[in-house]
């Protein structure tokens, strides 16, 4: 036990300390351009980034991911903060995080097998959409100067790394960028025209509402969509670190954490946040991989918000909607765009529906609901396929119907359908059920139904190849109705 | 010189294939044997957890990427084994070699991408020049 600590924690200091200053450099734009989406002041990103990235390095489970304010969660605030204001949002935040306690505590990261493949590719295409479609807005009404800076920042990002590797592009393009505007005196809109900086340590307060049902009904539903996608996101990007280092995380222990985190930054003025994909990729590749790059990145962070926040305020837009094109391209998956034509056509269109949905409602929990459901549909109709084959014996007198396939309420019909009533007298038929499996009241009530016509024609029906479950769902169920 | 313990690398293209029969041959004259090594970086990391349900699938379709490498190894009788590695491919491939004692390695000097290899500087490049064994690059 002990020894396992002291290896999340030490056993790769080196690595973890060089990554962690990576991140944290390329924490901070994200953790600004995040707040302006969700329309709140840079600070309440940039808290949540340091409280949520500090707080899951203790308790997190799954060492080596780094998690922050994201664009998924950013996105799904937007109307809360509109309607209601910063103080319901910290509320919801706190409330997003004890939602996350429970589901931990009732090991609940097993629901996320339901998630099909198809529709978590759907959400990262969606939240890669919204990412970038919510960067249109810096474009209204600005004259050439802003598109060719962001043209340059995405210039920057793109070709730097092909010479230098150590620093993260995006930060020097902001350097670049912000250095041309001073420099050149040009007059663009910075960081400071949409929010405040405050160079602060956060502080713990109680957020200003009113205690009652009311509140309650308005967070909920926000805190609800929160907690669902801050747990897809932050198990899918556990599963990605999983497989780069080749190592196991606990899943529960890791949804608990990510409660505990928001809990925490809602109480310290930060927004909800959840486990970032882009950045623990960048994490793990700079040699990051035990708590400790998640401890650095978050305490190295606030240092230079501290340290620097002067120079942040005077960051160029321009240079942030570039950053944010580039996590919008990083996000979205373009292999499933190159390969939808190949795809399964059930799996292309759950995956268009969710996105479609997404774009559609803006909120990327009804996007991964209409996902579910609609895979949930295609799955019951792949399985409903009966298969029903005849086979005549014993000189014509008796008919052997074999039945392969799931006999439930949406494949009775289908299964009635092949057997022929009229088709001959028999005396006796055997129902074949050895590579069939009954699992509800219709698949007895079928049975019944068809023992029922024969019956009337004289002909005696009897089943064979009854698996222990059905046999007794049979017998359960089929007991009540049988009293003739 | 025997070469009895030959490493090679694939990234699953025509081209390392290429590779596979130099090794093939190399490991032939001296009965030696072949450990097949494929890398998985970050982002074929992302996109495979992404578009598979498990870690059983996963590891079943990264089997599938260089089968075509194995069919080739059993196809002439060669005795070898699979390493699924993950990181960055050159480093990786490098730190691989030199913790292991080879007698040879055996690259590719193409990767999937032909702009990549010239800008950068190509995988096989850099593990010629970090590997402690000889090594073979097949053009």
């Amino acid at each position: 036990m002990i020894s396992r600590i002291r290896q999340e924690w030490f056993g790769n200091v080196r690595g973890d300390v060089l990554a962690g200053i990576v991140v944290a450099l390329a924490l901070i734009p994200e953790a600004i351009a995040f707040s302006i989406i969700a329309g709140i002041d840079p600070m309440v990103g940039l808290y949540a980034s340091f409280c949520i990235a500090v707080v899951i390095a203790f308790i997190g489970g799954r060492p080596g991911m780094i998690s922050g304010a994201t664009g998924a969660m950013a996105l799904l605030m937007i109307t809360l903060v509109a309607d209601y204001g910063l103080q319901y949002l910290l509320a919801a935040t706190i409330l997003t995080g004890i939602l996350q306690i429970l589901f931990g505590v009732f090991k609940l990261a097993a629901i996320m097998k339901f998630v099909p493949r198809s529709v978590m590719v759907g959400f990262v295409n969606a939240l890669a959409i919204l990412i970038l479609t919510s960067q249109f807005e810096h474009f209204h009404g600005e004259n050439w100067v802003m598109y060719a800076l962001v043209g340059l920042t995405l210039a920057i990002i793109y070709i730097l790394p092909r010479f230098v590797k150590s620093v993260p592009s995006p930060l020097v393009a902001i350097i670049v960028i912000t250095s041309v505007v001073i420099f050149m005196g040009i007059d663009v809109r910075t960081v400071g025209d949409l929010g405040n900086l405050t160079q602060q340590l956060p502080i713990f307060l109680i957020p200003d509402i009113p205690l009652n049902f009311e509140t309650l009904q308005i967070i909920f539903p926000y805190a609800l969509a929160l907690s669902i996608v801050g747990l897809l996101e932050s198990l899918l990007t556990a599963n990605i670190v999983d497989d780069m280092t080749d190592t196991e995380s606990d899943k529960n222990k890791e949804s608990r954490g990510q409660g505990y985190a928001n809990v925490t930054a809602g109480f310290f003025g930060g927004m909800a946040g959840c486990a970032m994909i882009g950045q623990s990729v960048i994490n793990v590749k700079s040699g990051g991989n035990g708590r400790l790059s998640s401890l650095v990145a978050g305490v190295f962070l606030m240092f230079l918000i501290i340290a620097l926040g002067g120079i942040v305020v005077q960051i160029p837009m321009a240079a942030l909607a570039g950053v944010m094109i580039m996590v919008s391209i990083g996000t979205f998956d373009w292999s499933s765009a190159r390969n939808l034509h190949k795809l399964p056509k059930t799996d292309a269109a759950v995956m268009l529906t969710t996105v479609g949905t997404v774009v559609y409602t803006h909120d990327l929990s009804k996007g991964v609901l209409a996902g579910v459901l609609l895979s949930a549909i295609f799955f019951a109709a792949k399985i409903s396929k009966v298969k029903v084959t005849e086979q005549i014996a014993n000189n014509e007198m008796k008919m052997i119907y074999k039945v392969e396939g799931q006999l439930f309420f949406a494949s009775v019909t289908d299964f009635l359908d092949q057997i022929d009533f009229e088709q001959g007298h028999w005396e006796e038929v055997e129902i074949d059920l050895t590579h069939a499996h009954l699992w509800d009241d219709s698949a007895i009530g079928a049975l019944d139904k068809l023992e029922g016509k024969f019956e009337q024609n004289g002909t005696v029906v009897s089943y064979t190849g009854l698996n222990g479950e059905s046999k007794a769902l049979k017998q359960k169920i089929g007991g009540l109705s049988s009293g003739h | 010189m025997m070469y009895k313990s030959i490493l090679l690398a694939s990234d699953g293209s025509d081209h390392s294939l290429r590779s596979a029969n130099h090794a093939i041959q190399l490991a032939k004259c001296s009965g030696g044997k072949i450990d097949l090594v494929y890398v998985v970086d970050g982002d074929t990391s992302k996109q495979d957890v992404l578009h598979y349900s498990n870690k059983y699938e996963i590891a079943k379709a990264r089997r599938a990427k260089v089968s075509s490498v194995e069919e080739l190894l059993t196809e002439e009788n060669v005795e070898y084994e699979v390493h699924i590695l993950h990181g960055e491919p050159g480093p990786t491939i490098v730190e691989f070699a030199n913790n292991h004692d080879f007698d040879c390695a055996v690259v590719g000097s193409r990767g999937l991408n032909n702009l990549q290899t010239m800008i950068l500087g190509s995988v096989s490049h850099k593990v010629a020049k970090r590997v402690e064994c000889p090594v073979l690059i097949v053009k």
